[in-house]
């Protein structure tokens, strides 16, 4: 196991009249190579949670272990921490600060102290990976589209060649071509690097294809943590948790109300197909 | 990390003292301050304790938030007292080498430490408990008599607002950013001045980006709202004093009469 929470807490401004309990007594794990949907309603608590995977912010209690150490050790290096688990943050694109693409993505593998040809080599390498092509590699980053600059922020990460990535709500405020664009990419590279990924978003659409895993969140408890079809057949449960099943898993349980034979295990828009055509050969 | 400071922060509570009309907090404030510098005598400053306390009291910000605050200032505070221990004239009652305190030195190293506490405690009360938004409403309101000789009140009023309401978004995306770049192994701590200086490009250009960012998403949303400037513009919720207001007038009056008289008096006895 990869990633270890053992009842993991965190309060906002501890001890002060703005306390906020944001999570609480969070436990899971988390092998190397899943892909794990991280869903819930804003304010949930999801950004908090993720920020304690590399150390950014340290749990008021409870212990953290990544490939079997305490990150809160007392000589555990968090910088190396870092490079190991990339956290792609929500709008990345404000991070940019360099002159050109190129020099922003070599930023990460730089701050690693290696070498400068290896800078180089890793920032075209996740560059490409990203789908940014070579005439972009001097553009000002501030230049570019919405969707490019987003490309750019997650190469700068993918840069430092981490196990693990994080991406908090990666596809917010992009149009839907750009969306299907980087999560497209998103599972290519789970796929071809094998990259641990857990992704954070609050449409359950975007993730219901990709992902091996669904962690809900809700007001900042882990209330369910399954596969995506044990995770949809508890519709009436999410509505609750002001979050939606798929499109498909509302239309196969109307299908069954109205006494037709279907599974209803369906979540993507193919399975349903196969289901529904199943259901009209016999 | 930057949120521990309190001072000047708004803390939420629904006390008489946060429903009060901001220009009786803001007269209020001034005439209170005025006063530290009426009288010299331990009357005077029991009488001003007992009057701060009491609006702590009614308040209802806990005594540790205050306290938190006054944290920041303690260095100000040992250097005032530094200079007036060691610096003022007078008879002296120890000396080592060429380093003497005097009677009067250790008297105004006290006493303008005090009223330095209660100046920052009183004044930091009505930031506590008026809102930026509030506080430049009333100040807008003060100040309106000054639209006659031309000045653009309304204008500077607005500017106040939207740079107080700035404070708290730009530390938040500091604190996001920094974040940012630290997840992309960066260090803003470790190093020589050079270095760290040098490490701020990355925490600093993103934030006057986001900084202009949102000034032109604001100026935008105001210009789509048809905002045009102050002239005939009315309020949603106007000032209006009430008779809570009235009655903290009186009390503010009564308190700033009690304390000139006691300087008064003091010059007579003394
Ligand atoms: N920097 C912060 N200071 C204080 N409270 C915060 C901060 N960041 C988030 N919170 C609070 O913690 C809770 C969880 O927030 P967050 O993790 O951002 O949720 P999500 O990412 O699921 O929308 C929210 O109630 C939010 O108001
Ligand atoms: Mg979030």
């Amino acid at each position: 196991m990869q990633i270890i929470f053992d009842k993991v807490n965190y309060i906002y401004s501890g001890g002060t009249a703005f306390a906020r309990h944001a999570i609480k007594d969070i436990s899971f794990s988390i092998n190397k190579g899943e892909f794990i949907g991280l869903i819930g309603h804003t304010g949930s608590g999801k950004s908090t949670l993720i920020q304690h995977m590399n150390g950014l912010i340290k749990a008021t209690n409870g212990h953290i272990y990544f490939n079997g150490q305490d990150i809160y050790e007392k000589n555990y290096d968090l910088r190396k921490l870092r490079s190991k688990v990339g956290l792609v943050f929500q709008y990345p694109e404000h991070q940019l600060f360099e002159t050109t693409v190129f020099k922003d993505v070599v930023f990460g593998p730089t701050n690693l102290g290696l070498d400068k040809l290896e800078c180089e080599l890793r920032a075209y390498e996740a560059l490409k990976m990203v789908g940014i092509g070579d005439d972009l590699l001097d553009a000002s980053p501030f230049e570019l589209s919405g969707g490019q600059k987003r490309r750019v922020a997650i190469a700068g990460v993918l840069a430092m060649k981490p196990e693990v990535l994080i991406l908090d709500e990666p596809t917010a405020g992009l149009d839907p071509r750009g969306r299907d664009d980087i999560l497209e990419k998103i599972a290519e590279l789970h796929r071809d690097s094998g990259l641990t990924i857990i992704l954070v978003t609050h449409s359950m659409e975007d993730i219901a294809n990709y992902a091996d895993r669904l962690f809900v969140m809700n007001r900042g408890e882990l209330v369910m943590q399954d596969t995506a079809k044990v995770v949809f057949s508890h519709y009436k449960e999410l509505e609750q948790m002001h979050l939606a099943a798929p499109q498909v898993t509302y239309v196969m349980n109307v299908l069954k109300d109205k006494g037709y034979r279907v599974n209803t295990d369906a979540t993507t828009i193919d399975e349903a197909k196969e289901e529904i055509l199943k259901l009209l050969q016999y | 990390m930057i949120r521990d400071i309190t001072i000047g922060q708004y803390y939420p509570s629904d006390s008489i003292l946060h429903r009060l009309d901001p220009r009786v907090k803001l007269i209020g404030t001034f005439l209170f301050i005025v006063s530290l510098f009426l009288f010299d005598s331990l009357y005077g400053y029991i009488a001003v304790a007992v009057f701060l306390v009491t609006i702590i009291k009614l308040s209802k910000v806990p005594f540790r938030f205050i306290a938190k605050g006054m944290k920041a200032i303690v260095v100000l505070m040992l250097f005032m007292a530094f200079f007036n221990l060691f610096f003022t004239p007078g008879n002296t009652i120890f000396q080592i080498w060429i380093i003497k305190i005097t009677d009067n030195g250790l008297r105004q190293a006290i006493f303008m430490g005090i009223r330095l506490i209660f100046l920052i405690l009183g004044s930091s009360l009505m930031t506590f408990t008026t809102t930026p938004n509030q506080l430049t409403d009333g100040l807008e309101k003060i100040m309106k008599p000054l639209n006659r000789i031309k000045v653009p009140v309304h204008e500077i009023s607005m500017m106040m607002s939207i740079a107080l309401r700035f404070i708290p978004i730009l530390l938040e995306e500091t604190d996001k950013i920094m974040k940012a770049q630290m997840a992309r192994g960066a260090d803003f701590e470790s190093g020589g001045v050079l270095k760290r200086a040098k490490s701020l490009i990355p925490l600093l250009v993103p934030l006057f980006v986001s900084a202009f960012r949102r000034a032109n998403d604001l100026a935008m949303a105001m210009e789509a709202r048809c905002y045009r400037g102050g002239d005939g513009r009315t309020k949603m919720k106007p000032l209006r004093y009430q008779n809570r207001d009235y009655l903290a007038y009186t009390c503010v009056l009564a308190y700033f009469a009690i304390v000139i008289a006691l300087g008064i008096l003091e010059n007579r006895l003394f």
